[in-house]
């Protein structure tokens, strides 16, 4: 099975004699679990995030009130260094799955805030104009034409907040939380570079699926003819 | 409240005392503020660097651009945090390990948007230039590039923003400027006020270096100027409401608004 070890005598064996050892699949710090728990975090915090950023970007979005304040702070938030945060709310409120929620959504919200924002508010007058003239009321315009039409923007957001949620996810890590970064911070404790590399390619993956996936919600989600438009666009 | 004013005092106290220290020039506020500026600008450079001929490539051979864009999201699916580590075999502790991850992910978002920019120049501005007796390729680096400057600067701020915050990940792995301030003086000592100097620090420094750039953009485009009346955005903005059909429309204002550029409508 040693493919790589064939090849290459170096790090790239090392890596895959870590990858390929059983003990590496069982028990409690085993690559499933750590896997589990990084999913779990990420879920749970772009699934926070979203609940935060949609529809204050809808809200924003469709009035036009607020919005240069609210881009500003996303803007703002965007600045913000993500393991500052985390450690100055790990010192204020100690250890725990809340200081990396925050630290990992305050990551999130900017990106779908500001692309649910510009997705409402750049819908075509026109087509707003066709809408108010068929007899829709406000909301109907927000839910029936301006959310659909935002909608690969939106979804476009949520990609680059998953694909960052979940790379910076490691950080978990290092405050005593678990996730995919054990490895990253163990490898590095115990100076063993094929763990620490075996961490980084599990993360790496993990974001290439979830671009995928992102890929496949955007043909679930997104109406066909928009999907063609936006592709006879480019 | 009190409470809160003389946390605030302490932080700045401590900010103030510790900014450098002569005797020792390794130590302090100050080098970690001029790692983080040397970190974080160097990847902005090499980025630009890289994404300005690749851009132009991809505009002038129209055939060039759909792998060059395939292969940009494929790196951008890889995230910078994991790509530090995987550099450490590579570049052992050096500034490398950091910039050329860093670099990648600039050039992620500055390519769309040089390439973008460049289709967006109005027919018309392109047709009076072949008037004028230019062929392709001055054409494309003396009129269509100033064209798109707007655009590549909106992708330049997001990027520029981007880049400074991430610097301070780089601190993981020994790096990383005001991160490093973060980490070892913050978080190691149990000392509140180093991580808030640090974060004030950093989202500082990307506040200044997103108005620089906006400084930039006025004076490279002194015509935007003459078009809105007032502040370099109006002219844009109005081309802007013209091209929303276009799905993603970039350029002006919150610089943010270029993440709906680097990757709208292409997947």
């Amino acid at each position: 099975m040693e493919i790589l070890c064939a090849i290459d005598t170096g790090v790239l064996c090392g890596v895959e004699q870590w990858f390929t050892d059983p003990a590496q699949w069982t028990g409690p710090s085993g690559i499933p679990v750590r896997l589990a728990e990084h999913v779990y975090y990420s879920v749970l915090a772009l699934l926070v995030a979203t609940a935060i950023a949609v529809p204050l970007g809808l809200l924003t979005g469709h009035t036009g009130v607020g919005g240069f304040l609210t881009t500003s702070l996303a803007n703002f938030a965007r600045a913000l260094p993500t393991i500052g945060v985390l450690f100055l709310i790990v010192l204020l409120a100690g250890i725990g799955l809340v200081p990396v929620l925050c630290a990992l959504v305050a990551l999130a919200v900017p990106p779908i805030l500001v692309n649910t924002h510009e997705g409402v508010r750049g819908v075509e007058s026109r087509l707003k104009d066709a809408a108010l003239g068929m007899g829709m009321r406000g909301r109907e315009v927000l839910f029936k034409l301006e959310l659909p039409v935002a909608a690969p923007l939106v979804l476009i957001g949520m990609r680059t907040a998953a694909v960052q949620v979940v790379a910076t996810a490691t950080i978990a890590a290092y405050v005593g939380v678990g996730g995919l970064g054990r490895y990253i911070v163990d490898g590095q404790a115990r100076q063993d570079l094929s763990m620490m590399l075996g961490g980084s390619i599990l993360v790496v993956s993990l974001a290439v699926v979830t671009t995928l996936l992102f890929a496949g919600l955007r043909r679930v989600l997104v109406a066909p003819g928009l999907r063609a438009e936006a592709a006879s666009a480019r | 409240m009190n409470a809160a004013w003389d946390w605030t005092l302490g932080v700045v106290e401590w900010g103030v005392a510790n900014w450098s220290h002569p005797g020792e020039p390794d130590r302090g506020i100050l080098p970690r503020l001029l790692e983080h500026m040397r970190l974080a600008y160097a990847p902005i450079l090499l980025g630009l660097l890289v994404a300005l001929p690749l851009g132009l490539a991809c505009a002038r051979w129209k055939r060039l651009y759909p792998p060059v864009l395939t292969g940009v999201n494929v790196l951008y699916a890889v995230p910078s945090i994991a790509l530090f580590f995987l550099m450490l075999p590579y570049t052992g502790f050096s500034d490398w390990t950091a910039v050329v991850p860093l670099t990648v992910y600039t050039l992620v978002i500055l390519l769309p948007n040089v390439v973008d920019g460049l289709r967006q120049v109005p027919e018309h501005v392109r047709q009076a230039a072949v008037a004028m007796g230019f062929g392709p390729l001055r054409r494309l680096v003396f009129v269509e590039t100033p064209v798109a400057v707007p655009v590549i600067i909106a992708g330049l701020r997001v990027a520029s923003v981007a880049t400074i915050s991430m610097v301070s990940v780089a601190s993981l792995i020994g790096l990383g400027g005001l991160g490093r301030l973060i980490l070892s003086e913050g978080f190691r000592r149990q000392f509140d006020a180093p991580i808030v100097v640090g974060i004030v620090l950093t989202v500082l420094l990307a506040l200044v270096t997103d108005a620089v750039l906006v400084l930039a953009q006025r004076l490279l485009t002194p015509w935007a100027r003459r078009d809105g009346g007032g502040g370099g955005g109006r002219g844009i903005r109005a081309n802007r409401r013209r091209r929303r059909t276009a799905a993603a429309a970039p350029a002006e204002g919150a610089a943010v608004a270029a993440d709906l550029t680097t990757t709208a409508g292409k997947r």
